[in-house]
């Protein structure tokens, strides 16, 4: 057993390399669950609504999103969308893939919030002369997102597990697309890989944490 | 003026209001009394077109309430209500509770909202509360509150939908002298109320609810000294 | 709708991908969960002071990506020595990121049931493990039931990450044929449903179990 000499000083050589990758991953983490939450909220409401044509396909969307895996979800993106034509880069893609997944489970949580805002927030809201989208946006959006910041830190960094899913499709800048690059050039998998791990460890870390201040600094109710 | 006019209203099955006449004139303090169920409360909210009526109709300074042309937003600056439930916005300051809708609505800068919420909150006695939230408050305190940010859009029409019924007993002395002060003031006011001894000091008519219709009203001294419903005689002869 | 050059035997290749992709769920769920109800009763009945390796080692797996976790497995196997084929790695890595989940589960749902009802059965002269096999484990089975039916789904969704070791399962057998076929839509459509078909009844069945009991209460 362990015929094997670990060579880590080789793999910490391209530490700076893959410092450069992790800040990928973090960049379209952070921006998928952007986009991911401005969805949210536009499906969060059309689900609710009174017209079919608005629910129906945000019923679908979370549906779809949640029943089926995010990496068919990129695969849609990246090979999908060339039967029309589209072809979306590995990044593009890679974004698309887990900024659809993220809306389709903020949606329901963001539901789940909504019910727990009592009606009668909407109805002071609205006495005071303000319009219904007025009222949700100052009154009810912000207690909305209060009472779903910590399944919305989740999400984050599921986002951030998922963004590893790119290099199935040829994405080559981000943490795991530049391990995977060193590996096809060293072949020091194991190091490399254990590396990455550690480092994607503590970027979870480091939200959680950032989470964490964030909420302290603006939930101070 | 407020004119009611012959107002049904019902939810669903339930009828909760069958044909109720009450005009209010200005300066006037109208407080109606009756039993839970009655109807009372749900009036308020017909009255700012919070809820939609089946027939009759509502004028507010000849504006009929639930006509398809009224502007509900704009209505309602003039009509301010407070509720049972005190309904602060646990997500802003008190201050920012108060500030909120004259900035939004009425497009004030917030030097001016607050100019205009910090005397409101200094009325109600809150004025060492601005930068606390509402978590951190009384009852009584997060009650005056919902008052002064009422008050803050200057309407001309008060409702008070129950103010003290979710108060301990030991609070609701200081909402009442909020509402007692400001029914000295001038201001136009109805007020649903359990409180007697409120109804009877403070207001220049008090109307007996029983069950969807204005059962009677008239003054004080007659409603309390000499009712002539039945009912009336029933109710008061309960909560005495 | 489709023009397709598709044909049955296309069809059985994927539906054999996606047998593989539940016999893989099922042996990771079965591992991941006993290992899960072990580690979650030993989170909550022994004092954090004594459980915190464990408590790190199962973050760890939480807060890994699994693609990572599956190619660091499969290259330690072979440092190792241990001649495990990419199949039984699979099973292994989906089992330990099980069982990490399956923990919080567990732990949630036993820690959900209130102190004063294990009081109670203790004062009545119960033993630790009558307790917990007559009043924990029923009323956790409620809360934690419903959160499992999720994570056995997630799981599911989850292992099609195995295709990065060469396993065929539903959505490699996908790709196979999106390759061969060049209709990348179509394929991708029929693999897509193929998971919701699988998914979306048991995710439903949750929810209402979840409505039912919550409903109960």
């Amino acid at each position: 057993m362990f015929d094997y000499t670990f060579q880590w000083r080789q793999a910490y050589r391209h530490l700076p390399r893959m410092l450069e990758g992790a800040l990928v991953t973090l960049e379209i983490a952070v921006l998928s669950l952007i986009i991911g939450i401005v969805i949210a909220v536009l499906l969060a409401v059309a689900r609710d609504s009174k017209s079919i044509w608005l629910r129906a396909p945000a019923t679908a969307w979370v549906e779809v999103a949640r029943n089926t895996p995010a990496l068919f979800q990129i695969y849609m993106a990246h090979f999908g969308l060339g039967s029309f034509g589209i072809y979306l880069s590995p990044y593009v893609a890679l974004l698309a893939g887990i900024a659809f997944n993220n809306a389709g489970y903020l949606c329901e949580t963001f539901r789940g919030a909504l019910r727990a805002i009592p009606e009668t927030q909407t109805r002071a809201g609205r006495s005071l002369g303000m319009g219904q989208a007025q009222t949700f946006r100052l009154i009810v959006m912000p207690q909305m997102f209060r009472i779903s910041f910590l399944p919305t830190t989740n999400q984050m960094v599921w986002a951030i597990l998922m963004t590893s899913l790119g290099v199935t499709v040829g994405m080559a800048t981000d943490l795991t697309g530049i391990t995977q690059n060193l590996n096809a050039r060293t072949f020091r998998t194991f190091e490399l890989f254990a590396m990455a791990a550690v480092l994607y460890y503590l970027i979870a870390k480091a939200v959680m944490l950032a989470a964490r201040l964030i909420a302290w600094r603006l939930f101070r109710y | 003026m407020i004119e009611i006019e012959k107002v049904y209203k019902s939810f669903g099955k339930l009828d909760v209001l069958k044909g109720v006449d009450l005009t209010v004139a200005r300066g006037e303090v109208v407080s109606i009394i009756g039993g839970s169920g009655s109807g009372k409360s749900t009036l308020l909210t017909c009255i700012n077109g919070l809820e939609p009526i089946q027939s009759g109709r509502i004028l507010i300074d000849g504006t009929d309430v639930h006509a398809r042309s009224t502007d509900l937003n704009k209505l309602r600056r003039k009509v301010g209500i407070v509720f049972q439930q005190f309904n602060a916005f646990p997500h802003l300051t008190v201050l920012d509770n108060v500030t909120l809708a004259p900035r939004k609505v009425l497009g004030m800068s917030r030097a001016e909202a607050e100019e205009i919420a910090v005397k409101q909150l200094r009325h109600v006695g809150l004025a060492d509360k601005l930068k606390v939230y509402p978590s951190r408050l009384s009852g009584g305190q997060q009650q005056r509150m919902a008052i002064a940010r009422a008050l803050a859009m200057s309407p001309q029409y008060m409702l008070f939908d129950e103010v003290t019924s979710a108060l301990d007993p030991l609070l609701v002395g200081e909402v009442l002298d909020t509402l007692k002060m400001l029914a000295e003031e001038g201001m136009t006011m109805i007020c649903v109320t359990h409180e007697m001894t409120f109804a009877r000091d403070v207001s220049q008519r008090v109307a007996f609810f029983h069950q969807g219709i204005l059962a009677e009203i008239g003054p004080p001294d007659q409603i309390f000294g000499a009712p002539q419903h039945p009912e009336t005689q029933k109710f008061l002869s309960n909560v005495r | 709708m489709f023009e397709t050059a598709m044909t049955w035997n296309d069809l059985m290749f994927m539906l054999r991908g996606a047998g593989v992709t539940l016999w893989i769920t099922a042996i990771a769920v079965a591992g991941g969960t006993a290992l899960g109800i072990v580690f979650g009763v030993a989170r909550s009945a022994l004092s954090p002071w004594v459980t915190w390796p464990l408590a790190f080692v199962l973050d760890v797996l939480r807060s890994v990506p699994l693609l990572i976790q599956l190619v660091l497995a499969n290259s330690f196997q072979a440092i190792a020595g241990l001649g495990w084929s990419p199949f039984v790695t699979s099973c292994v890595v989906l089992a330990l990121y099980t069982a990490a989940l399956c923990t919080e589960v567990v732990r949630g749902a036993i820690l959900s049931v209130p102190e004063t009802t294990r009081r109670a059965a203790r004062s009545l002269g119960m033993t630790w493990a009558q307790d917990q096999t007559q009043i924990v484990f029923p009323m956790a089975l409620r809360v934690g039931l419903p959160s499992w039916i999720n994570l056995t789904l997630g799981v599911m969704k989850d292992s099609a990450l195995v295709l990065w070791l060469g396993i065929i399962e539903l959505l490699r057998a996908s790709q196979i044929l999106v390759t061969r076929l060049q209709e990348p839509m179509f394929i991708l459509l029929v693999a897509g449903a193929i998971y919701f078909l699988i998914s979306f009844p048991v995710a439903r069945f949750g929810e209402r179990l979840e409505k039912r009991w919550r409903a109960h209460d």
